[in-house]
């Protein structure tokens, strides 16, 4: 071989290698799932609408796991998107709703089954104030939770009366959770997610979503 | 070396020095400033500090070995300078030195003084493991040392992806995600998990323990003073690992008194819901999760969290 195409093939396998290196870090960074971004309303407050689902559709979660999920609706289009990271602004009072397509999956350590950090130390099951939730006993009983551990923030999601197992559900009978509470001044990530090991079919109910951020965890961003 | 063995030495410089001699001479102010500087400055500094009599017996054990250590790593350095300064190559010196191997001197006083560092080192190693009662490491279920002077406060560690939990037994087994102690007096955490492998790591008291499931880890400590205390897990357990720390503190036995009685008062409708204090807990065979199951409509049958129709990969 010519030096002119040895030169030439090194110098091709380094763009090849190089490429691909940014290729795959740019896939890494740019690959995940999109934020939704939250403005306060005319009345200063931001409303964040979830779902929580069994599973969710193929359609839903193109080239991705159909898992239990979360969904957050974009407050632009009204559409399910499926995604656990969300952007609001800093000091302001956010109003959640989550609607619960799924159906029981208690707590495993009753903590959990405690309110804390919102407005007034209380969650609404449809409409009805709760503060301490038994998940094994009932009345009520868990599906999930919503915990923001760096707020102390915690909320046991109610368990839906039927299960959806499509992803983002629309029609179907459902339970409604919902919660305010403050967000700091201090703008950052808060990372958040779901205490009940619900990762059917993996070890404990530990792995898949509750590992993958864009099904049961998520980050909460504060802009300023 | 300079000299040349066929060469005859002129008059004034055929006596070698005592190099020996030098060398020692350099070393000792330098080991001895080293170890003065340790002792009293660098010492106290140590992590992880003495909020408590583990952590304060662990910055002691790594003051004593910088102590011992400073002298030996002065002297290769010393020994090292030395030897580019007056045994340098020069100019003209083509030739090797003399053979110096089988120095029986040299090889005694090595060996006696490598061996004493390093038994004594042992011997007191294996003291200040018992001493402080475990010196703040996990010791199993059935811990060796145990810590004199009545009763320790216990405090049940449970951690879970990704957050920590401390139960108080003694105050009617309360769960709560503060990690509060009370100063001068002896604690025994057990710490266990619900689902991985973590490790309970409270830096500033110089505790750290794994947590594993279905097992009873107990340590000891003894707070010495006030102040705020960092726990961080660290065993790599998952997505959010890093982010899984809490915040405690040491406080005055009467503040300690105060907070464990109120936050008892407050978190009674939960406790209530917990399951009775036991030293493990096994999250999957909950005998309640039956109930609920039922009432869900669920086929989770016999208690079990998730029933053997479930693989455990999928």
């Amino acid at each position: 071989m010519s030096l002119a195409a040895r030169v030439a093939t090194l110098i091709v396998a380094v763009f090849a290698v190089a490429g691909g290196a940014i290729f795959a870090v740019a896939h890494y960074l740019l690959g995940g799932p999109p934020t939704v971004d939250f403005a306060a309303g005319p009345s200063g407050q931001v409303s964040v609408v979830m779902q929580t689902d069994a599973s969710s559709s193929p359609a839903a979660v193109p080239d991705h796991p159909t898992w239990v999920s979360y969904f957050i609706r974009a407050p632009a289009t009204g559409r399910w998107i499926h995604t656990t990271l969300f952007q609001v602004p800093a000091h302001t009072r956010v109003n959640v709703t989550i609607f619960g397509y799924d159906g029981s999956t208690p707590v495993r350590n009753q903590y959990w089954g405690q309110v804390t950090g919102t407005v007034g130390g209380v969650a609404h099951y449809g409409g009805k104030p709760v503060q301490t939730v038994n998940g094994w006993n009932g009345p009520y009983l868990v599906q999930h939770t919503f915990a923001i551990p760096g707020l102390n923030l915690n909320v046991p999601v109610e368990a839906g009366p039927a299960t959806c197992t499509a992803g983002p559900c629309t029609g179907n009978a459902h339970s409604t959770t919902t919660f305010s509470f403050e967000t700091p001044a201090q703008p950052g990530a808060y990372r958040w997610q779901c205490f009940v090991p619900c990762g059917l079919s993996y070890l404990d109910g530990n792995g898949g979503p509750m590992q993958t951020i864009g099904y049961m965890t998520g980050n909460m961003q504060v802009a300023s | 070396m300079t000299a040349a063995p066929t060469a005859v030495p002129a008059a004034g410089t055929g006596r070698e020095p005592n190099h020996g001699l030098r060398i020692v001479a350099i070393w000792l102010p330098i080991a001895l400033a080293a170890d003065l500087l340790i002792w009293f400055v660098w010492g106290p500094h140590l992590p992880p500090g003495d909020l408590s009599n583990s952590a304060a017996s662990q910055q002691s054990d790594l003051t004593v070995m910088a102590v011992l250590a400073a002298p030996v790593m002065a002297f290769v350095l010393v020994f090292a300078g030395y030897a580019l300064v007056v045994w340098r190559h020069r100019e003209g010196d083509d030739e090797d030195g003399p053979p110096i191997h089988g120095n029986t001197r040299v090889s005694v006083a090595w060996i006696a003084i490598t061996s004493a560092l390093v038994l004594s080192l042992a011997v007191f190693g294996t003291a200040e493991l018992v001493n402080p009662a475990g010196a703040g490491a996990g010791e199993g279920n059935t811990p060796i040392w145990k810590p004199g002077g009545g009763a320790p406060l216990q405090v049940q560690v449970i951690a879970q992806q990704w957050r920590f939990t401390y139960r108080y037994p003694q105050f009617g087994g309360f769960e709560s995600t503060t990690l509060m102690l009370p100063v001068g007096q002896n604690v025994q955490f057990n710490v266990t998990s619900l689902d991985v492998i973590h490790s309970f790591w409270a830096y500033q008291l110089g505790v750290k323990a794994d947590a594993n499931p279905d097992v009873d880890n107990v340590a000891y400590t003894r707070p010495l003073h006030t102040g705020a205390v960092t726990v961080r897990c660290a065993e790599l357990c998952g997505l959010w690992h890093a982010d899984m720390t809490t915040a405690g503190r040491v406080v005055t036995v009467a503040a300690f008194r105060g907070w464990a009685t109120a936050t008892r008062t407050q978190l009674a409708p939960l406790t209530k819901n917990l399951p009775p204090f036991t030293l493990t807990y096994d999250p999957n065979a909950v005998a309640q999760l039956g109930k609920a199951f039922q009432k869900a409509g669920l086929s989770g049958a016999g208690g079990q969290y998730y029933g053997p129709q479930y693989p455990v990969q999928p």
